[in-house]
């Protein structure tokens, strides 16, 4: 057998092997994975909507809102993913409203590569002993219109005001502005449905 | 055949000590500096390597005198990728939490070099019984290296040692040592450490 005949059989026969290994294990191992990501979409919706009792999918364009409704069938909030760029790279968390967008109920982070001990504050603030999560819930009832802003080095006094952490001033804005953005197209776009629907 | 004199034992041991991967031979640089910022993220990502390391040892070994020497590079990576994948999927689906601690980590083992390295100058020239103890010595001596990395680094930049409080609130944290400088300085004062030990020992 010429060697050029021999290294394109080894070559298709370790290839096709691996193939069929990996499938067989994707198979295996895909509902597991998948259940995983369901359970944690879950327990966001869960954090940022706490008082619901069912959740319907709404997709609209390319982002998916989840309207958290009572017993009743009545929305109680709407809740949908909201990503963009922070500090060093993709921040995407979850981001629950009241159902006239009004107000948040919530935000909580999903994804984040922030600077370890300072940016990451966003997520958890271990030198903050009373509060550690005081940042993400600084965004429970904070008014939406006209838009929320970051106030540094004080109380925030308005309604659509919010704290910066103190090192991490541009993954507090980041943020501020990943949602800003998220719900306004969310808003425009909720709404659009609702006309088509009625 | 020299190779032959070389008791069978120190194939396994030398991957702790004398050819340590990344101390000696400093290779898998990329996955150590990025993921030992703390203590069980090293075993975690040590655990992945070991596993690659011995499976693909084991099947290059076995399918050593199959494989045409012109295509042997191609064949490894294949391989090796394989391992990557089925080890990456396992984390994901059974340890999700580690899965994303280490992010695109895991599938990076595949451009580790201290794999392809030990394929190319091992195991695709040495029987299946050699091969595997000098995986299983590398691997752990690889694994070794990032557990001390990611306890310094733990410990001194969370003031935790695998999730344990062990420094007191006293303690300011050198968050520099959890970013990247802090890799590179442990690592760089690690490898001084070991070359001052093997000079005092030839010396002695």
């Amino acid at each position: 057998m010429s060697t050029s005949l021999k290294m394109v059989i080894v070559l298709t026969l370790i290839a096709t092997i691996s193939g069929a290994m990996l499938s067989s294990w994707d198979n295996f191992t895909m509902p597991r994975i998948q259940e995983h990501r369901q359970r944690e979409l879950v327990a966001a919706i869960s954090d940022v909507l706490p008082e619901h009792d069912h959740y319907d999918e709404v997709v609209v364009r390319e982002l998916t809102l989840y309207v958290g409704k009572n017993e009743g069938n009545e929305p109680l909030g709407i809740a949908f993913q909201a990503t963009g760029s922070g500090f060093q790279g993709k921040i995407s968390m979850m981001v629950g409203v009241e159902p006239d967008f009004s107000k948040l109920t919530g935000i909580t982070i999903l994804e984040q590569i922030e600077t370890p001990g300072l940016g990451t504050k966003i997520v958890e603030d271990r030198s903050n002993k009373v509060n550690p999560f005081w940042f993400s819930d600084q965004f429970r009832s904070v008014h939406t219109y006209p838009e929320i802003t970051v106030v540094k080095n004080k109380k925030p006094e308005r309604v659509t005001e919010i704290q910066a952490i103190t090192g991490a001033t541009i993954s507090s804005k980041s943020i501020v502005k990943i949602i800003n953005d998220t719900v306004q197209k969310a808003r425009s776009e909720y709404q659009k449905f609702l006309d088509e629907v009625s | 055949m020299a190779k032959k004199k070389i008791p069978i034992t120190h194939e396994f041991i030398k991957g702790f000590w004398k050819e340590n991967p990344v101390l000696i031979s400093l290779l898998g640089l990329c996955p150590t500096l990025a993921v030992s910022n703390s203590a069980i993220n090293g075993v975690a990502m040590g655990l992945a390597t070991t596993f690659v390391v011995i499976c693909s040892s084991t099947m290059i070994s076995l399918l050593r005198k199959m494989i045409p020497h012109q295509v042997r590079i191609a064949s490894f990576i294949v391989i090796i990728a394989t391992f990557v994948t089925i080890a990456d999927r396992f984390l994901a689906a059974f340890y999700p939490d580690i899965s994303k601690e280490l992010g695109p980590y895991v599938p990076l083992i595949v451009v580790n070099c201290l794999i392809l390295g030990r394929q190319e100058a091992f195991a695709s020239k040495n029987n299946l019984g050699r091969s595997l103890l000098d995986a299983l010595g590398m691997g752990l001596g690889f694994l070794s290296v990032l557990f001390v990395l990611g306890s310094i680094r733990e410990i001194l930049g969370s003031g935790t040692w695998l999730t344990f409080q062990v420094l007191g609130d006293g303690f300011h944290h050198w968050i520099v040592m959890i970013l990247p400088p802090g890799a590179f300085l442990t690592l760089g004062l690690l490898i001084g450490l070991s070359n001052w030990i093997n000079d005092k020992r030839a010396k002695a």
